[in-house]
Parts: structure tokens; C-alpha cells; sequence
């Protein structure tokens, strides 16, 4: 049997990938947009890493809802993409300096 | 594994059943209604924030629930910050009517998604369990970065909506990974339980606890714009329509300090020695950064989101403290501080006419001369933000430095004190912009009759509850007790 600290690493991995590739992307939205997929990703395996050595179901379930809302919000985000591109022509994350002060 | 089905309390949660109800009418009523009756939308938020605002305060005083098998918590706190949800809900869609009529906004989803955000708020301030409390936040949150980009046409807001957006999810993510630690460590999604276990568990899962409190606290910290995590609020502030910086200055303030009490003073009481260190840095740079950047700004909007962050580490002050009165002091400085923000933030999406913003201090410029009342209710504002006495700004920052000059932690109080004093200097340039400065258009400045009777109730309460401000404290105290 695959001890927990295993996935427990996994997920760590993953998490902080998605952290440093949001924070060092300067080429594409898009790119903001899976890391943050694979943010919810890293936490739906330690959810289910955990529901599963414990012996408990309500991990599992919470990993149906973050799956859900996950949806939601790249739906959300791809549409604030589309109005962006239709405002600006591009979607680079470098021409988002607009706003500052 | 048998299961037993307890049927659910549904009295406990009518306001949301309410809300929900009338979110979906105002959806339809918008969609079916014809082009002249578009207020249809608006009137039935009213209405629903109205009898739900009935419902909540019938329920005031009446024992603890807990039902949907310990997902839901009704409480004093949940109901006295729901009352304060509505009532700034309520002012920001009032101020909002006329400005998105002007611009080419779509109305009917403004007030549409903001409802469904306000029972996100509901949702999160009564939440006993980690999926409530993230299905609540996600409910506030995601209406709220479609209202950002509500104005279609505009560069800025859609880039304001992305940088939102990004934060947003990154801040869910972060408390997210916080809870699924929290959730290995106690075997249990649940709030109380989660408390129970931190008690009884052994020094081999304290680092995972301290591990996932890093994540939690750094979670609470982005959606309540504390620095250092602050860096979307100016963008977010100033890029979009001022309807929406109104509505998400105040309510969601206010929820967010639902979900610091839930996760933080509900879930992990004994980790409090830990999470007293993390706020204090987290205050400390909030107070220092917010004011000090707050001085250089021309953007009355992007002036007014550095002194909320400023103002939110006023509020974690009272956390730092870790006692009753300190916490009673946070909700008290919370409350009035979407009072202030409802006020400040109404008083720009008013003073703005079609085709211009009135978003640059220099836009102020001799209001008195165009209009005295509406400038002796900005300077009341002003005031009270920067907490001069007898307004309510001064109570709220007094109780939150005497509960933590209380548990002795005087230097910090020192430093809070310093840069309020810093602070009152942007606050007064308004004041002096108003009174002293010649207008570049003299012509008289004249709002709507009803509208000037709202924002006037709003300026005029942080005087009067400044002057008697016993019942609200009275209030705070009892539902912390």
C-alpha cells in the first residue's frame, strides 16, 4: 500500500507548481487559468488522499463540490478572457498595466 | 454504516430561503419584463432584502441552531452581520439605481448578481462546516467578479475583473489546501469537531496544523485585502464601475469578517498564540502600507482602497487581542466600516452624472460652493474615516486599541496610533479640497430629492451613532457573549 505522505507529496508538488506558474507566467492568460485548475486539483488529491486513510466520506464529498465550483469559476474566467481579448485585442498577461498607481 | 436522517430546521434558514426566492424572481421579472419596466428587478431585490432583513431580526435573541446535520449555524453573529448585509446591500443598490441607468450598465444583472453574492455572504456568516463555509465564499465571490466586468465596453474594468479574478482564485485555493490539511489532521469537516480535536491531538500533527494555519490565515488575508496581500484592491477598486466598487467595498467586508471568526476563533481557538503572531504582521502591514500609500494617491477610489486596507488591520487589532471584548471590538469596527465605505463610496456614484466620473479628488473642488450639505456630509465621512471625534470612526478605533492595549501589547497600539494620525492627513486634503479650493465649475450641484434623503440617513448616523453608540456596542457584546 502506497503510504499517505506520498500523495501528500504529489499534491504539495502540484500545489506549488500552480502557485509559481501563476506568479511567473508573463505570456498568457490561459496559462493563469489551468494553474489555477491544477491549484484545486492538488487539493481535490489530498482531500481524497485523507477521505481515504481515514476512513471517512466527507472528504470525498467535498471533492464533488470543489470539482463543481471549479467549473463554475473557469466558466467565469473564460468569459472575463473573451471580454478582454474583444477590449484589447490581446490577452498577454504583460499588457495588463492599465491600472496602476 | 447506518445513517439515521434527522429532518432539518428549516426555520433556521427562511432569510436565505428568502433571498434565494427573490433572486430568482428578479432573474425572471428581468428576463420576461419589458424594456420600460426594467425597475422590476430592483424593486423585487428590495423587497426580498427587506422581508428577509424582518425575518433576521425576528429571530434576534432566540437560542443557537444548528441543523443540516451541522452544516448550518444560526446565531447572534450570523443574524447581527446578516442585518448589516442587507443594510448596506440595500444602500448600494439604492445609490446604484440612477448611475447605471446613465451608462450603458445592464441593470437588471446587477441587482441580480448581487443578490445571489448577498446569500453567498448568508451562507458563509452562518457556515459550521468547511463545505458550507467554501460554498458560501464561492457564492460571494463569483457574481462579484461578473459584476467588475458588467461594464462590457470598458478596458479597464474587464482588466480590473481579470486581476480579481486571478486573486480570487488563488485566495480560494490557499484556504482551500489550509482546509484539506485541517481536514487530515482532525478527521472532520466540521467547525466544532475541528476545534475539539485540536485539543486532543497529539505533537506529531501539531506542525500539520501550524502548516495549514499558514494557508488559512494567508486565504483570509486576500479576501480581506490585507497587505501583503493586497495588491488587487486599488486595480479592483479603481478599474471598475463605481456601482459595483460601492457594493464591493462594503457587504462583502463585512462577510469576509464572518469567515476570519468562523475559521479562526470558532475552529482554532487553541491555536490562537499562532494566528495572533501571523495577524500581526498582517496588521502592522495593513496599517503602515495602507496609509502611507493612501497619501500619494489622485484617485479618490484607489485613495479610498488603500485606507480600507489600512482599516482592515484597524480591524484585526481586536483579534490580535484574542478576548471577548477584542473580538466584540473587530465586529463593532467591521460594522461601521461598511458603514463608512456605503457612505464614502455612495457619495462618488452620486455625485457622478453621465459621462462623468466623479473619481479624482480634484473633482471635488469647492463642493461647498455647489453644494454645502452634500460637503458637510462628505467632511462627516471623512471624519469619521479618520476617526476625529464625535463621529463613530473615533469609538470603533478606541475599542479596538484599548482591547489590545487591555492584553498589553502596547507598542503595536503605539504604531496604530502614529499612522492614524498619518492617515487623518489624506483624509483632511479632501476636507480642504471642498471647503478651500475654488471649483473649476461653479454652477450648483443638485442630486435627486430622494437620493439626497438616503445618503443623508447615512452621513448623519455615523454622527448620531458616534453620540450614542451604546446600543450597537450593546448588541456586538451580546452576540459575542
Amino acid at each position: 500500500m502506497i503510504p499517505l505522505t506520498h500523495f501528500l507529496v504529489v499534491s504539495a508538488i502540484l500545489f506549488s507548481l500552480s502557485l509559481v506558474g501563476v506568479m511567473l507566467n508573463r505570456k498568457n492568460i490561459i496559462l493563469v487559468l489551468m494553474c489555477i485548475e491544477l491549484m484545486l486539483l492538488a487539493v481535490n488529491t489530498n482531500f481524497i488522499a485523507f477521505a481515504h486513510y481515514l476512513g471517512d466520506l466527507s472528504g470525498q464529498i467535498f471533492v464533488f463540490f470543489i470539482l463543481t465550483v471549479a467549473a463554475a469559476e473557469a466558466a467565469i474566467g473564460l468569459a472575463i478572457v473573451v471580454l478582454l481579448f474583444r477590449n484589447r485585442g490581446s490577452i498577454d498577461v504583460d499588457q495588463m498595466n492599465q491600472l496602476k498607481g | 454504516m447506518v445513517m439515521n436522517f434527522i429532518f432539518p430546521d428549516f426555520s433556521a434558514i427562511i432569510p436565505e430561503m428568502i433571498i434565494l426566492a427573490f433572486a430568482c424572481a428578479a432573474l425572471l421579472a428581468d428576463l420576461f419584463s419589458p424594456r420600460q419596466q426594467k425597475h422590476l428587478a430592483y424593486l423585487l431585490t428590495q423587497v426580498g432584502l427587506a422581508v428577509a432583513a424582518i425575518v433576521t431580526f425576528v429571530q434576534w435573541g432566540k437560542p443557537t441552531v444548528v441543523t443540516f446535520n451541522y452544516q448550518f449555524i444560526s446565531d447572534d453573529i450570523s443574524r447581527l452581520l446578516k442585518l448589516f448585509i442587507y443594510l448596506t446591500v440595500f444602500g448600494a443598490f439604492y445609490y446604484s439605481r440612477q448611475y447605471l441607468a446613465q451608462r450603458n450598465i445592464p441593470r437588471g444583472e446587477y441587482y441580480v448578481l448581487g443578490l445571489f453574492s448577498t446569500l453567498g455572504m448568508m451562507l458563509l456568516v452562518s457556515s459550521h462546516s468547511f463545505i458550507t463555509l467554501f460554498l458560501g465564499l464561492e457564492l460571494l465571490s463569483l457574481p462579484l467578479y461578473a459584476m467588475v466586468a458588467l461594464q462590457r465596453d470598458s478596458a479597464i474594468a474587464s482588466e480590473a475583473a481579470m486581476k480579481y479574478f486571478v486573486m480570487g482564485a488563488i485566495a480560494s485555493g490557499m484556504l482551500l489546501y489550509g482546509m484539506s490539511l485541517l481536514y487530515g489532521a482532525s478527521g472532520s469537516l466540521d467547525l466544532a469537531l475541528v476545534a475539539k480535536s485540536i485539543i486532543q491531538s497529539s505533537n506529531s500533527q501539531s506542525w500539520m496544523y501550524a502548516f495549514a494555519l499558514v494557508f488559512i490565515v494567508a486565504g483570509i488575508a486576500f479576501k480581506f485585502a490585507a497587505a501583503p496581500f493586497h495588491m488587487w484592491a486599488p486595480d479592483v477598486y479603481s478599474g471598475s464601475p463605481s456601482c459595483v466598487t460601492l457594493f464591493l467595498s462594503s457587504a462583502p467586508k463585512v462577510a469576509a469578517f464572518g469567515m476570519a471568526l468562523r475559521l479562526l476563533v470558532f475552529a482554532l481557538p487553541d491555536l490562537f498564540s499562532q494566528w495572533q503572531q501571523l495577524l500581526m504582521v498582517l496588521a502592522l502591514f495593513s496599517i503602515v502600507l495602507g496609509n502611507i500609500f493612501a497619501i500619494a494617491q489622485t484617485n479618490l477610489k484607489r485613495m479610498l482602497a488603500y485606507s480600507s486596507i489600512a482599516h482592515i488591520g484597524y480591524m484585526l487589532l481586536g483579534l490580535i487581542a484574542g478576548t471577548q471584548f477584542g473580538y466584540s471590538a473587530s465586529l463593532f469596527y467591521i460594522l461601521i466600516y461598511a458603514l463608512m465605505a456605503l457612505a464614502a463610496f455612495g457619495m462618488i456614484v452620486l455625485l457622478s452624472k453621465a459621462g462623468f466620473e466623479a473619481e479624482n479628488i480634484e473633482d471635488f473642488k469647492g463642493l461647498n460652493v455647489r453644494n454645502p450639505w452634500l460637503a458637510f456630509l462628505v467632511m462627516l465621512v471623512m471624519f469619521s474615516m479618520a476617526g476625529i471625534p464625535p463621529t463613530i470612526g473615533f469609538i470603533s478605533k478606541f475599542l479596538v486599541l484599548k482591547a489590545v492595549i487591555d492584553v498589553g501589547i502596547v507598542w503595536l497600539a503605539v504604531i496604530a496610533v502614529v499612522f492614524a494620525m498619518i492617515g487623518a492627513f489624506y483624509y483632511l486634503r479632501i476636507v480642504k479640497t471642498m471647503y478651500f479650493d475654488a471649483p473649476a465649475d461653479a454652477s450648483t450641484l443638485m442630486i435627486g430629492r430622494d437620493m439626497q434623503l438616503v445618503i443623508s440617513l447615512n452621513g448623519i448616523a455615523l454622527l448620531v451613532l458616534g453620540l450614542f453608540p451604546a446600543g450597537l456596542l450593546q448588541a456586538c457584546l451580546t452576540a459575542l457573549g
